[in-house]
C-alpha cells in the first residue's frame, strides 16, 4: 500500500515529532513550573504567549514563522537552518504542541502538594534539589502525559508546517501533508488509506505507552 | 536560644510578635487563627516578615538586609500533617535531609520495623514519628512542631508524647511547639508563650504563667489552672487512690498514678477549685488545702481569678465576682482551697 515516498513521510514525521517533543520538553516543564508556582509581573502575558498557537489559525502561526525565519526574515540568520528543511517542520510542530504540553504539565505540577516542597526545603534542600527530588518525580505521570500529547500533536501538525516549510518530499513532507497531497491525485486512495492506518497505529501506540509509563512511575 | 521580633501583614491580619525561646520546649498556645503557625513559618523561612529580626544561637536568619533561605536555616520542622514524601520509603524519607545520629534516632522513635514501608501504609502516629525522625536526622539547631498531635486520637497522642519529653530532657535542642491543647502544655512545656491576634501576649516559665491570675483571660477560662509538681507518697490499691505530696500539703486523686517516689506534674483547673473562708467539714471532697490569697484579677465576664499561695506553691482558683464580694475576699486573706478528687483528668498528669 505504501510506496517509498509514503514511508519517507512516515519516518520524517516520526523524526520531526520526536525531536520537537524532546527538545521542547525541558522548556515546557520550566514554563509550566513557573506558571504553576511563581507570581511575577508579566505572568498573564507569558501565559497568553504560550497559548497563542492554540488559538491562532495554524496558517497564521506558520506565516509568522516564515516572517521570522524565512530567507529575508527578521531572524534570517537562522533561515538556513530552518527554512524548507525538516528542522523547520520540527520547529513548527514544537510551537504548535507547546501549549498542550505546558497545560498538561502545569496541571500535574499544581497537583503536587506545595507543603511537600516546603518540607523538603526545611530539610536543607535548595530549590533546584527540591524540584528534582520532589516536584518532578511526583508530577512525572503528568509530564509524560504532556509529552505524549505533544508528540501526537506534533505528528499531526499540518497548517503551520505546510505554510512555513511547504511539503517537499524527503525534506518537509510529513504524514498529514503527504495525505493532503495524495488526495489531490486521482487513484491514490490505497496510499491514503495506508497513511491513515499508520497514523492510527502511531496514535494508539503513543497513548498506550504513556499509560504504561505513568503506571510504572506511580509504582 | 531563638529570638524573634517580627511584623507581617497578612490581609486584614497582622502578626506582630516578640518571642525568646530558650532550651527546652517553648509552647505557643492560642486559639486557631491567632498566628502561631505564621510565627513558626517565619522562623522556618517559609514566610517572609515585612520587617524585624530573627536570630538563632546568635546567627541572623532574618533582618531587613538578610533573609536566609529555608534550606540554609538548619531548622527541623514537624508539620501537623507529617508531609512524608509519598514516592519514597520510610528510610528514604528519614535520610532525605541527612543521616545525623541515624541509628540512635531510629531506635529512639521505634522506627526500625517501618523502614521499608511506604508512607501510605503507616498509621497517623507512625507517620508523625517518621516526620519527627526525619526532622531530627537533618541535624537541626532548633525543632519546630506545628500541632504535631492534632490529627491523632488520644491513644496515639499518649504513644508519642513520651518521645517528645525524652527529646526535651535529653537533647540540648530548643523546641518551638504550637498547640491549642492545654493538656499538651501541661505535659510538655518548659516555657509558655500565649498568642492571640498575632501577638505574644504573655511569655515565661510555664509554672509562672499558668499560676498568674492576670493570664487567665489570655489562656481562657476553661484551660486556666496552675501546674503543680508533686511526688507520689502513697498508693492505695484497695480504694484505687494515689496520694501526692507537695510543699503546700497533699492531694488524693483517683487511679494508681505511679509508684511511690514518682515525680508528676498536675494541672489543677482553676474552675474546679472551690474556696471557703472556714475549714469545711462533712464534705465529700478529699482535698482541702489551706492557702493565702495573693492576687485577685477581675476578668471580662462575671468571673474573678484568684491567685493562691499554698505553702509557697502558687495555685489558681476561678470564682464569680459575687462570691468574691460576699466572702469579702481580699489579698492576704486566709482561705481553704477545695479540690474534687476526680477533677484532674489523666491527660493532665505528666511526668515531672
Amino acid at each position: 500500500m505504501l510506496g517509498a515516498e509514503e514511508w519517507q513521510a512516515v519516518l520524517l514525521s516520526l523524526r520531526v515529532a520526536l525531536v520537537a517533543t524532546v527538545v521542547s520538553l525541558p522548556l515546557a516543564i520550566w514554563v509550566a513550573y513557573i506558571l504553576a508556582r511563581k507570581d511575577f509581573a508579566g505572568k498573564t502575558l507569558l501565559n497568553g504567549l504560550v497559548h497563542m498557537p492554540l488559538v491562532l489559525p495554524p496558517v497564521v502561526t506558520g506565516y509568522l514563522l516564515l516572517i521570522l525565519f524565512g530567507g529575508n526574515g527578521w531572524l534570517g540568520g537562522f533561515g538556513g537552518f530552518f527554512a524548507f528543511r525538516w528542522t523547520g517542520a520540527a520547529l513548527a510542530a514544537a510551537i504548535m504542541a507547546f501549549p498542550l504540553m505546558v497545560r498538561a504539565i502545569r496541571l500535574a505540577i499544581e497537583a503536587v502538594e506545595p507543603g511537600l516542597e516546603d518540607a523538603a526545603s526545611t530539610l536543607g534542600k535548595s530549590r533546584w534539589a527540591v524540584f528534582r527530588t520532589i516536584t518532578l518525580p511526583l508530577a512525572l505521570p503528568g509530564v509524560l502525559a504532556g509529552a505524549v500529547l505533544g508528540f501526537a500533536k506534533a505528528l499531526g501538525e499540518f497548517g503551520a508546517t505546510i505554510t512555513f516549510v511547504a511539503a517537499i518530499p524527503g525534506q518537509t513532507q510529513t504524514i498529514p501533508s503527504a495525505i493532503y497531497g495524495l488526495l489531490q491525485v486521482p487513484g491514490a486512495e490505497p496510499a491514503v488509506l495506508g497513511l491513515v492506518l499508520v497514523s492510527i497505529v502511531l496514535a494508539m501506540g503513543a497513548l498506550i505507552l504513556s499509560e504504561y509509563l505513568a503506571r510504572k512511575v506511580r509504582g | 536560644m531563638l529570638q524573634v521580633d517580627i511584623r507581617k501583614r497578612l490581609g486584614a491580619f497582622t502578626l506582630d510578635a516578640t518571642l525568646a525561646a530558650p532550651a527546652g520546649i517553648t509552647v505557643l498556645f492560642g486559639p486557631s487563627g491567632s498566628g502561631k503557625t505564621s510565627l513558626i513559618n517565619a522562623v522556618a523561612g517559609l514566610l517572609q516578615p515585612d520587617q524585624g529580626q530573627i536570630t538563632l544561637n546568635g546567627r541572623v536568619l532574618f533582618d531587613g538586609a538578610t533573609n536566609i533561605h529555608a534550606h540554609a536555616r538548619r531548622v527541623g520542622y514537624v508539620f501537623q500533617d507529617a508531609r512524608l514524601f509519598p514516592h519514597m520509603s520510610v528510610l528514604q524519607n528519614l535520610r532525605y535531609g541527612g543521616r545525623k545520629d541515624e541509628d540512635r534516632i531510629i531506635d529512639l522513635l521505634g522506627l526500625r520495623p517501618l523502614l521499608q514501608r511506604r508512607p501510605r501504609d503507616l498509621s497517623g502516629g507512625e507517620k508523625q514519628r517518621v516526620a519527627l525522625g526525619r526532622a531530627l536526622m537533618c541535624g537541626p539547631e532548633i525543632l519546630l512542631m506545628d500541632e504535631p498531635l492534632a490529627a491523632l486520637d488520644a491513644g496515639l497522642k499518649s504513644e508519642i508524647i513520651p518521645y517528645f519529653r525524652e527529646l526535651r530532657d535529653e537533647a540540648d535542642l530548643p523546641i518551638l511547639y504550637v498547640t491549642h491543647s492545654m493538656s499538651e502544655v501541661a505535659q510538655l512545656a518548659s516555657t509558655l508563650a500565649l498568642v492571640s491576634d498575632g501577638r505574644v501576649t504573655r511569655a515565661g516559665p510555664v509554672a509562672d504563667v499558668m499560676s498568674d491570675p492576670a493570664a487567665v483571660p489570655l489562656i481562657g477560662v476553661r484551660d486556666a489552672g496552675a501546674l503543680l509538681d508533686v511526688t507520689v507518697t502513697d498508693v492505695d490499691p484497695a480504694d484505687q487512690l494515689t496520694t501526692l505530696s507537695f510543699a503546700g500539703g497533699a492531694l488524693t486523686l483517683p487511679g494508681q498514678l505511679g509508684q511511690v517516689g514518682t515525680q508528676l506534674r498536675l494541672r489543677i483547673p482553676a474552675q474546679d477549685v472551690i474556696l471557703s473562708r472556714t475549714q469545711p467539714e462533712g464534705l465529700s471532697a478529699l482535698n482541702i488545702l489551706p492557702a493565702k490569697i495573693t492576687k485577685l484579677t477581675k476578668g471580662r465576664g462575671p468571673g474573678v481569678a484568684v491567685g493562691l499561695d499554698c505553702g509557697g506553691v502558687p495555685l489558681l482558683a476561678r470564682i464569680t465576682a459575687r462570691s468574691a464580694r460576699e466572702m469579702a475576699l481580699v489579698e492576704g486573706a486566709e482561705v481553704f482551697a477545695i479540690l474534687k478528687a476526680t477533677s484532674v483528668a489523666p491527660m493532665d498528669v505528666g511526668a515531672g
